[in-house]
């Protein structure tokens, strides 16, 4: 199948769903978890007392409910500390005799500075190394850059769905996801090695052949591979996702979203990469 | 009778196997005891169950961030400070008695800070109030001041500090009077505190001095004579129990540095129970879509492929129990991504094989090649991920990256996961396929 003809078509297809994405990671940024910001979350047990009679008791540290079952209810709220919370809960204690306080944390926002400067290192010392390992193994600078920037692709996929996913949804960002992130960044690189690994061994066997050609022939030749593999992964997340609970739904998702940009981007971005990079450099050698 | 390298390979398989699952094992399955032969291999007792260690957040406990306040220590000693202080905010914790419990230093630009991770603590007052404890201690001179009436004697009236401080102190012994066999709590100095307490006691022989923790007396000796030795002896009416109480508290109390509580997080170990529950559930369900699938879509291989699936899950556990892993919440969903990622090796060698068989190759010559030439794309692939793991794991501690417990977790499963798919997706599948799949004749 000839695969590369409609080159343009990929990378008009990436930009339509990376724009939005980026244009909101710009103007809005990601919704940050409770660990970026600081602040206290705690959980009550209530047996009587409404959500809205509780929120009210909190109203002067700003609460926002987080989520409530039949009688348990998780608050966000601006630093509050445990004693605090147990005095007005030991006012309402009349009403509700029940009522409990079962959960409680307290996070300084200085963590989330070091945690981003962190995995900014991580990322720049990981993206350094997998350029020059796959440089390395493949002997062309070519095929480890390509790989880089479709990593990069979907990393930018992955961030500007969770930009919109937190403007629209209130879906928050916390230290998972930063684990998802660098997961789906070895995740692209994997799956695009598979496909460059094929071009690398039809290079040695047809010298004669043209570049596209042979590109055309191992994303054939590996999709079988690649969406199968994908699939498996998929069933994994997919099951997490939806009977995973809520600590790790997220976390799921965002891993969900990475494995299929990933296994788009080594196909339709990182091979048709290649072939721009042979059009306008390629020349030069 | 000669065994082939097949038959060899895969014998030492079956045993793997079965130390894997006899490792893996609860003590007990419903009413029914699991057997346990007495073997004990140094440190590892095989004779009874091997625990799953399992994080804060599984387990429930305590989280606490400590802030030490480095303004009076200059820049160069301020890392040694750190690592003092941990050393002894660490004899704190193991004094209150906690299992597993962890404390790591963080270095965040100006900021020194100390992680403890207490699994298991429940009653965070009582672990604050301790940590919090450990607050400075100083040398002091009482100030008295002169009762109203010559009547009254003259009263105790507050306290001024002297620069002979906790930092000063190497540590507080318990001894005997030679005697009469009194016990009382010796003190031995730093160099620093040596010419601190020598000048103290030289100015003020024939009068007390108070020893201050937070700010309250918890012992106020007279001075007999100067003291050059840096050691002094603090003698009382004290029973044994008081002074070794004395001695821990002048040693917890000996801290370099003041801290403040900076974050603490309390978790109960409901929480964890119930996700852990629900993510072994979901795993259990992915894991039986993907044997369905591999076994669906590539018949005989697939189902050779899923027994060695099998196997990367009960070799991985039972690492976790060897190494011992911490299981937390982010480690178990690492664990189950890695399943998903485990069959990829045999994905590459089974699609190999389909294209081996296509150019018209004999099956058993068609398989050896799709295990030869699948092999350097899986290599270069999960070298890849590896080293994006060990960059998450961080294993030289380096502080400019991620030193935090969860995602290190993570990176510790993902790396596992790699190394034994690598092993059951290629080893196992490899010498099964040879000993009992056979493939499709050619009849050409």
């Amino acid at each position: 199948m000839n695969w590369m003809k409609h080159l343009p078509l990929y990378f008009i297809i990436s930009a339509i769903i990376i724009i939005p994405g980026i244009y909101s990671l710009l103007r809005f940024g990601l919704k940050p978890s409770i660990e970026f910001t600081g602040g206290s979350r705690f959980t009550l047990v209530s047996l009587k007392s409404s959500p809205d009679t509780i929120l009210q008791l909190f109203k002067e540290s700003a609460p926002q409910m987080e989520s409530s079952n039949s009688n348990e209810l998780t608050i966000k709220s601006k630093e509050i500390s445990q004693e605090t919370i147990q005095k007005i809960l030991d006012s309402q204690k009349k009403d509700d005799p029940e009522i409990k306080l079962t959960n409680f944390e307290t996070i300084g926002p200085a963590l989330g500075k070091e945690t981003i400067k962190k995995t900014a290192n991580a990322l720049i010392i990981a993206s350094f190394l997998l350029l020059t390992y796959i440089s390395l193994a493949f002997k062309q600078l070519k095929y480890g850059i390509c790989a880089v920037l479709a990593m990069f692709h979907d990393t930018a996929v992955l961030l500007g769905s969770f930009s919109l996913l937190g403007h629209f949804w209130g879906v928050e960002v916390d230290l998972l996801f930063v684990t998802a992130v660098l997961t789906i960044l070895s995740f692209s690189v994997h799956d695009t090695i598979v496909v460059y690994d094929r071009i690398r061994e039809l290079t040695r066997k047809n010298k004669n052949t043209d570049y596209v050609s042979l590109i055309n022939q191992a994303v054939t030749e590996t999709m079988a591979r690649s969406l199968n593999n994908s699939l498996t992964i998929i069933f994994m997340l997919l099951a997490m996702f939806l009977m995973g609970g809520e600590t790790t739904k997220y976390f799921s998702l965002a891993l969900l979203i990475g494995t299929i940009t990933g296994t788009y981007s080594s196909t339709f971005t990182a091979a048709p990469l290649l072939i721009v990079w042979e059009k306008y450099l390629g020349k030069n050698k | 009778m000669t065994l082939s390298k097949p038959q060899k390979v895969s014998f030492a398989i079956l045993l793997l196997s079965i130390i894997a699952i006899y490792i893996v094992l609860p003590a007990k399955i419903g009413s029914f005891t699991v057997p346990r032969a007495n073997i004990k291999l140094g440190k590892l007792d095989l004779s009874k169950e091997i625990e799953l260690k399992q994080g804060l957040d599984i387990k429930g406990g305590l989280q606490v961030v400590l802030n030490a306040d480095m303004k009076s220590i200059s820049q160069e000693d301020r890392p040694s400070a750190l690592e003092s202080l941990k050393e002894v905010i660490g004899r704190r914790v193991d004094l209150f008695g906690v299992s597993e419990s962890g404390v790591k230093t963080a270095v965040a630009g100006s900021d020194y800070r100390l992680i403890l991770e207490l699994p298991g603590v429940t009653d965070s007052q009582q672990a604050l109030t301790l940590i919090g404890q450990t607050a400075k201690m100083v040398f002091a001179l009482p100030i008295y001041t002169p009762g109203e009436t010559a009547s009254k004697s003259s009263e105790l009236t507050g306290f001024s500090p002297t620069d002979l401080t906790g930092a000063d102190l190497a540590r507080a012994q318990v001894t005997f009077e030679s005697e009469d066999r009194s016990p009382a709590v010796s003190l031995t100095f730093k160099e620093s505190g040596k010419n601190k307490f020598a000048r103290l006691t030289k100015e003020n022989i024939g009068k007390p001095i108070a020893i201050l923790l937070d700010g309250y007396p918890i012992t106020m000796p007279t001075v007999q004579t100067e003291i050059d030795s840096g050691s002094a002896v603090i003698t009382g009416k004290f029973l044994t129990e008081e002074a070794k109480a004395l001695s821990i508290q002048l040693n917890a109390g000996a801290l370099p540095v003041p801290v403040s509580i900076m974050s603490q997080k309390n978790i109960p170990a409901t929480l964890g129970a119930e996700s852990i529950k629900k993510s072994l559930t979901a795993g259990a369900i992915g894991l039986f879509m993907v044997i369905f699938f591999m076994i669906a879509y590539y018949g005989k291989l697939g189902f050779i492929a899923s027994i060695g699936l099998v196997l990367y899950g009960i070799l991985t556990l039972a690492l976790y129990k060897l190494i011992p892993v911490v299981l937390s919440l982010p480690g178990i969903a690492g664990f189950l991504l890695s399943v998903g990622m485990a069959v990829d090796s045999n994905i590459l060698v089974f699609e190999r094989y389909k294209e081996e068989i296509r150019a018209g190759r004999d099956w058993r010559v068609g398989l050896e090649l799709a295990f030869g030439r699948a092999w350097d794309s899986i290599k270069d692939a999960n070298t890849a991920t590896i080293i994006t793991g060990l960059i998450l794991f961080n294993p030289l501690e380096w502080n400019f990256l991620n030193t935090s417990g969860s995602v290190r977790g993570f990176a510790l499963t993902l790396i596992l996961g790699i190394l034994i798919s690598l092993f059951t997706g290629i080893v196992v599948t490899r010498n099964l396929l040879r000993l009992f799949f056979r493939g499709a004749s050619q009849h050409s």
